[in-house]
């Protein structure tokens, strides 16, 4: 049954199909909806909502609720990310599994409220200290808002890693259907948790590992999680590649306005492909690889000075010429200002 | 040990080896004369006594007792600096028949922690805090500590803490008993034996009111730190039962139940009505489909003319059309200035950029908008205009533009609130994107209140009439004469 819903409300939406009963979160715009939808939802549905004293208490709850065997998320956005990151370090250090939505604002700094991707690095690269990766997710409809966020609890369970939604103001103000099946979604066992119990008595948690050996041996646990999570769960789209010779590359909110621009330039004569990828770490390269064999040029375009370009051009090694294009400090181009661009660098493109 | 009686042996809820720990397994890693092993044993036994070692999870923070999973056979979460009380929060909200413990050290709850235990005390959170205060961070080596004492020399106060720097010592009992919420909070010495009786005592009464749902307690246990401190450990018992004490009166600072107000009842709710999904409902198998036709629009005005309402009724219904549909709203600060507009854009296909640059509609509810987003619209497009005329001198010669006067109509109906109806309904009448009678399915699925569901009524049908009366086919009001 398809329902028109706001980006923010399907995420929550989404979590509490996925048995999501406990939401900790501090407020900031443009991620507040989302703690305020699951200050309803939540415990309508028997879970916890707490508005925690910040964003350094609500990560840590994040942490215990996940200690306890919970599906446990938060959302925040720039500033309350960066308090956030040394939980998430210790998250991922204690191989707990949680959800974290980034409602990307401008930065840096107090920045504004306005949408850009500037948290890129942040998320993407880690933010925290030591050597984890988070899994992100970058969303660019309603409905992905709702169906990603059930796979990012899948993910978080499956890798016991911490998930991100990486999303902007955008995507999550926007309306659009959204069609949600109902189903009952498996959980699986945690049988590391600490629930208060004697089953689970044996069980410690924890992310200290003082001997060289023994922590060496820990990270290259992670790792090799990190090493599987490549192989098996990059995720991303194309729109009129198999024939394109600019191939255009943005994700979220920027991949549709690709996609009009890819409209617009095949109505001129442009062979203009779009390449969207769906799970930014890990970053889908061997698709990209593959793709971008017979483009002649790339253009990446991003709301942030160029972020994921770097991981663009790790990925085609110098095999194509990539361009960049970027707006910030809330400034989302039209898909005329991307076809224009497109036009200005013909010669560098095709 | 045969022929003698045994009468006191170790707490059941130590293991019997520490086989967490590498090497040393039948000891603990404290300094000989350290306050830790004292209060891990009061722990210890009282869990026993009490029956709650099953249920225990014990957080450990950072400080000499991070390790404190190497001796409790009880659940253990380790956390990070500070942050006991948030993790304990949700841990015993996660599971409200566990017994939470915070474990912490003076640096830990009383410098990096504080907004965390302020908090968790304030919320009456049902978890026991072990507070123990030797007043200086033992772990990292012997740093200042928010307890150390004025005059109190350690590596990062070579010449003794000044009042004037780093202020007086923080006084964590007499702080949360400030507020109403907590339910115990004591101060206890581990300085003789007779000090050690009455902090048993308390660290007991503490779990016992955990048992039986009795809300928070903090239990503050002045500790003696022989090796920091550079003292021989009977030294060091000496200086917290003589000095220490005298900085930090012993007693009992709260012991009652709050009184708190009832809460509101929140609903219950399943999953899918949580969703908002009707289950079982049938899917539509061949959909209805009226004439409907691809659209992008823009409908800007001020703040409280339901410029984002008829915007999201416009996508509504064009979802009920089983058509692909996009509604963003303006963004940011512009809210909160009076302005506000919105992009819907409907199609048969996948809608690509949800942002419309260039709308083939702008519906402009005020002059403003029309002077801002006119020029923006597509030739060929049309604009809908709130007002019986075009302001003086304006034009956009690439569009058409109706003057629909919708706050003028809807006044006439009797009520302003429906000028966005009236106006849609116009809309609906001169692009012929949607059907009419698809509205008012919407207005009667989304408008509770029957007055106003007829008021809308008839605001559908005046802006419908308005459009076919009073304009002319291909009738253009533009004050250049220009007419298409």
């Amino acid at each position: 049954m398809r329902q028109l819903c706001k980006g923010n409300v399907a995420i929550v939406k989404g979590a509490v199909l996925a048995g999501c009963r406990a939401f900790y979160g501090y407020p900031i715009t443009p991620a507040s909806e989302i703690a305020e939808y699951a200050a309803l939802l939540i415990p309508e549905v028997g879970g916890t909502f707490l508005q925690a004293e910040s964003e350094v208490s609500a990560i840590n709850m994040v942490y215990g609720a996940s200690s306890a065997g919970m599906r446990v998320m938060s959302a925040s956005s720039g500033p309350g990310l960066s308090l956030m990151q040394e939980g998430i370090s210790y998250i991922a250090g204690s191989e707990l599994p949680c959800v974290i939505v980034d409602v990307v604002r401008g930065g840096p700094g107090l920045g504004n409220i306005a949408p850009e991707q500037s948290d890129y690095f942040c998320i993407v690269k880690g933010g925290g200290h030591g050597c984890y990766r988070n899994i992100v997710l970058a969303p660019s409809s309603v409905q992905e808002m709702f169906d990603l966020t059930i796979l990012a609890f899948d993910l978080a369970d499956r890798y016991r890693n911490p998930v991100m939604i990486m999303t902007d103001g955008y995507v999550g103000q926007m309306m659009e259907p959204l069609d949600i099946k109902m189903r009952k979604i498996e959980q699986p066992e945690k049988d590391w948790a600490v629930k208060g119990n004697a089953e689970t008595k044996k069980n410690v948690i924890t992310s200290i590992f003082l001997e060289s050996d023994v922590l060496e041996a820990h990270v290259n646990k992670l790792e090799a999680k990190y090493q599987l999570a490549q192989e098996l769960e990059t995720r991303c789209e194309e729109y009129l590649t198999e024939d394109a010779e600019v191939l255009l590359i943005g994700f979220g909110i920027v991949s549709r306005v690709l996609r009009s621009t890819v409209d617009q330039l095949r109505a001129q004569g442009v062979k203009a492909g779009l390449f969207r990828p769906i799970t930014l770490w890990p970053f889908p390269s061997r698709e990209l690889c593959k793709t971008a064999e017979h483009v002649k040029s790339v253009m990446v375009v991003e709301l942030n000075t160029g972020m994921m370009v770097q991981d663009v051009k790790l990925t085609l090694n110098g095999t194509v010429p990539v361009e960049f294009y970027g707006r910030t400090g809330g400034n989302v181009p039209a898909a005329e200002e991307v076809t224009a661009q497109v036009f200005a660098r013909m010669s560098a493109l095709v | 040990m045969n022929g003698y009686e045994v009468i006191h042996e170790k707490s059941p809820a130590f293991y019997d080896r520490y086989e967490r720990k590498g090497e040393l397994q039948q000891q603990t890693h404290y300094c000989p004369g350290c306050g830790h092993g004292i209060v891990h044993k009061l722990i210890a036994e009282a869990l026993t006594d009490l029956g709650l070692q099953d249920r225990t999870v014990l957080v450990s923070p950072v400080g000499c007792s991070v390790f404190a999973y190497y001796y409790f056979d009880v659940g253990n979460v380790q956390v990070a600096h500070g942050r006991a009380p948030a993790a304990a929060t949700a841990l015993k909200r996660s599971h409200p028949e566990s017994i939470v413990i915070a474990y912490q050290g003076d640096g830990d709850l009383a410098a990096i922690g504080t907004a965390e235990i302020v908090h968790a005390a304030n919320r009456g959170e049902n978890i026991c805090v072990f507070f123990v205060n030797n007043s200086v961070y033992g772990m990292t080596g012997g740093q200042m500590a928010p307890t150390s004492l004025i005059g109190e020399v350690t590596t990062t106060s070579p010449w003794g803490r000044r009042a004037s720097n780093e202020g007086l010592p923080l006084h964590v009992c007499e702080l949360l008993a400030a507020l109403e919420t907590p339910t115990y909070i004591e101060r206890v010495a581990l300085n003789d034996m007779k000090n050690i009786m009455k902090a048993k005592r308390a660290v007991k009464k503490a779990l016992q009111i955990q048992k039986d749902g009795g809300g928070f307690s903090l239990v503050e246990l002045l500790s003696p730190c022989p090796t920091i401190m550079k003292m021989d450990p009977v030294v060091a018992r000496k200086w917290v039962g003589e000095t220490l004490v005298k900085a930090f009166p012993l007693g009992v600072f709260r012991d009652r139940k709050p009184e708190l107000p009832p809460d509101p009842k929140i609903p219950v709710k399943t999953v899918a009505e949580a969703l908002e999904v009707e289950e079982g409902a049938p899917e539509i198998a061949s959909p209805r489909r009226h004439h409907t036709r691809d659209l992008t629009v823009k409908i800007a005005g001020f703040g409280g003319q339901g410029i984002l309402l008829m915007g999201q009724l416009l996508a509504e219904m064009a979802l009920r059309e089983h058509m692909e549909v996009s509604w963003l709203p303006s963004y940011g600060p512009e809210m909160r200035s009076g302005s506000a507009h919105c992009h819907v854009s409907l199609s048969h296909e996948r809608i690509g950029s949800p942002v419309i640059s260039q709308p083939e509609v702008l519906v402009a509810m005020n002059e403003l908008s029309l002077h801002k987003f006119a020029a923006s619209v597509v030739s060929g497009g049309l604009i809908l205009y709130n007002h019986t005329e075009l302001p003086v001198g304006f034009s956009a010669p690439q569009a058409r533009i109706v003057c629909v006067p919708a706050s003028e109509i809807a006044d006439r109906l009797g009520s302003a609130k429906v000028a966005n109806v009236v106006m849609l309904a116009a809309l609906l009448e001169e692009t012929e994107c949607l059907p009419a009678e698809s509205a008012i399915s919407v207005l009667e699925a989304t408008v509770k209140n029957p007055k106003l569901l007829e008021l809308d009524r008839q605001a559908m049908k005046a802006g419908r009439d308005y459009v076919d009366t009073e304009i002319e086919v291909g009738a253009v009001s533009q004050p250049d004469g220009y007419s298409y």
